[in-house]
């Protein structure tokens, strides 16, 4: 296992540097071209999400070895308002804002292991494991 | 700081140092920045600088971002601006501030009770002096960013005519909303001044298609139908294309194509223009 990488999401910039550090990380673990483009994809969408609705938040990245699986994982972490209806939320093409509401939804097809964990009041995180094949 | 505390001592000790103290400056001034700057030329700076430095304490003055200071800070930003566009560091460029206080070290007289207090009092105002030009340096800074930025943005979207009727817009890297904006206006703008009512988006050069990505191809697509003219999107390679869908994007009945060189023949049949190849065989009615 190698160092977490660890980005604040502050502004648009964070969110293209959260999607150079994936592709990067991405990389090193081997990951099929496919298989880049559909976590560096998710990475971008929750890293806005963090920054939109979150108000800003933080990546973790590292790559994980597990039952002799290897992978990346990105932690997403926000101390924004949380999501009320995580159901509603993770419906194909609700948004509260005007976006195509396709962002966690999509990114949950678009990765083996995806877990969303929020709280009202108290913000949101969001971890995604893409496994190389 | 009340008036009464006096700068007298302080413009003595400047006076009475005079020219072993200007002598001193320039030359750390001229050896921090490695002879990249004249040293006719620092010595001009640093002396608009000192007399400045002088008059503003002859008005009993220390207060760095008072009246008295207007001309020095005003002596001070320039610096700071041609430093920054001439490509030294922010220490390199408050140096020229913080190194009078050295320079003024070896005139100190000993144990002079006057001499020190001086000496703290024009400390303290060169602190103050040398955070004012980091900061005048870094908007220096900031506004040459913001204008390569600019500049970019302007380079990357070159819209290119491919055919009568036809141009291509060519998308390299992020596409974000000020990109958008302005590819958006480069495209519409051309379709109108060549005429032209086929437009071919090419994201080859785009790494991912996310959810801000297609509803900004999306806008633009019927930005142009508005204004009569038809979009086909090309250079959807397999990674994109797999990523669209899976993320759940449907791109309507907006026409898509894996080439450029597909997106062309598809644009110039819809604009009814026939192509042959030279082997005779029609590949467009
Ligand atoms: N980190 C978050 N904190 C609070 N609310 C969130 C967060 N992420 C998502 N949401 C809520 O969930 C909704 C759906 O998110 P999703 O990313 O699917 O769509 P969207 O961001 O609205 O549009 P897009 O398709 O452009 O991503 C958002 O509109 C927002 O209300
Ligand atoms: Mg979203």
């Amino acid at each position: 296992m190698t160092e977490p990488a660890v980005l604040s999401i502050t502004g648009n910039n964070g969110v293209v540097m959260a999607r150079q550090t994936v592709r990067s990380l991405a990389q090193d673990c081997r990951l099929s071209l496919v298989e880049q483009t559909k976590l560096v994809t998710a990475a971008s969408e929750l890293a806005r999400n963090a920054l939109i609705y979150g108000g800003g938040g933080t990546m973790t990245a590292s790559i994980v070895d597990e039952f002799g699986r290897r992978g990346v994982r990105v932690v997403f972490a926000d101390q924004g308002p949380g999501i009320a209806d995580v159901d509603l939320a993770l419906t194909d093409g609700w948004t509260s804002g005007n976006g195509m509401g396709l962002g966690l939804s999509g990114s949950r097809r678009l990765v083996d292991d995806f877990v969303l964990d929020s709280a009202v009041g108290r913000g949101t995180t969001v971890t995604i494991t893409k496994w190389a094949r | 700081m009340a008036a009464a505390s006096g700068t007298e001592s302080l413009v003595t000790l400047l006076s009475r140092a005079g020219e072993d103290l200007a002598a001193g400056w320039v030359d750390r001034v001229s050896s921090s920045l490695g002879g990249r700057v004249s040293k006719a030329e620092v010595e001009s700076e640093l002396r608009e600088l000192y007399t400045a430095l002088l008059a503003a304490l002859r008005q009993e003055s220390v207060d760095v971002y008072g009246e008295a200071f207007g001309e020095l800070r005003a002596l001070l930003t320039e610096l700071s601006r041609s430093r920054a566009r001439q490509g030294f560091s922010p220490t390199e460029t408050a140096l020229s501030v913080f190194s009078l206080k050295q320079a003024l070290e070896p005139v100190l007289s000993d144990g002079n009770e006057d001499d020190v207090r001086a000496y703290l009092q024009l400390s303290s105002l060169l602190d103050g002096l040398g955070l004012f030009t980091i900061e005048a340096y870094t908007r220096t800074r900031e506004e040459l960013i913001a204008a390569q930025a600019e500049q970019l943005l302007e380079l990357s979207t070159p819209v290119v005519k491919l055919w009568d009727g036809v141009i291509g817009v060519p998308l390299v890297g992020t596409l974000d909303s000020a990109r958008t904006m302005v590819v958006m206006e480069k495209m519409l703008q051309s379709l109108l001044d060549t005429g032209s009512e086929q437009a071919i988006i090419d994201i080859t050069g785009v790494p991912a298609v996310d959810t801000e990505v297609a509803q900004h191809l999306l806008k633009t697509v019927v930005a142009a139908r508005l204004m009569g003219a038809e979009c086909t999107i090309s250079g959807i390679r397999p990674q994109i294309a797999q990523t669209i869908v899976a993320l759940g994007i449907d791109f309507g009945d907006i026409a898509t194509k894996a080439t450029l060189a597909d997106a062309l023949r598809h644009a110039l049949r819809r604009a009814g223009t026939t192509l042959s190849t030279t082997s005779g065989t029609g590949v467009a009615r």
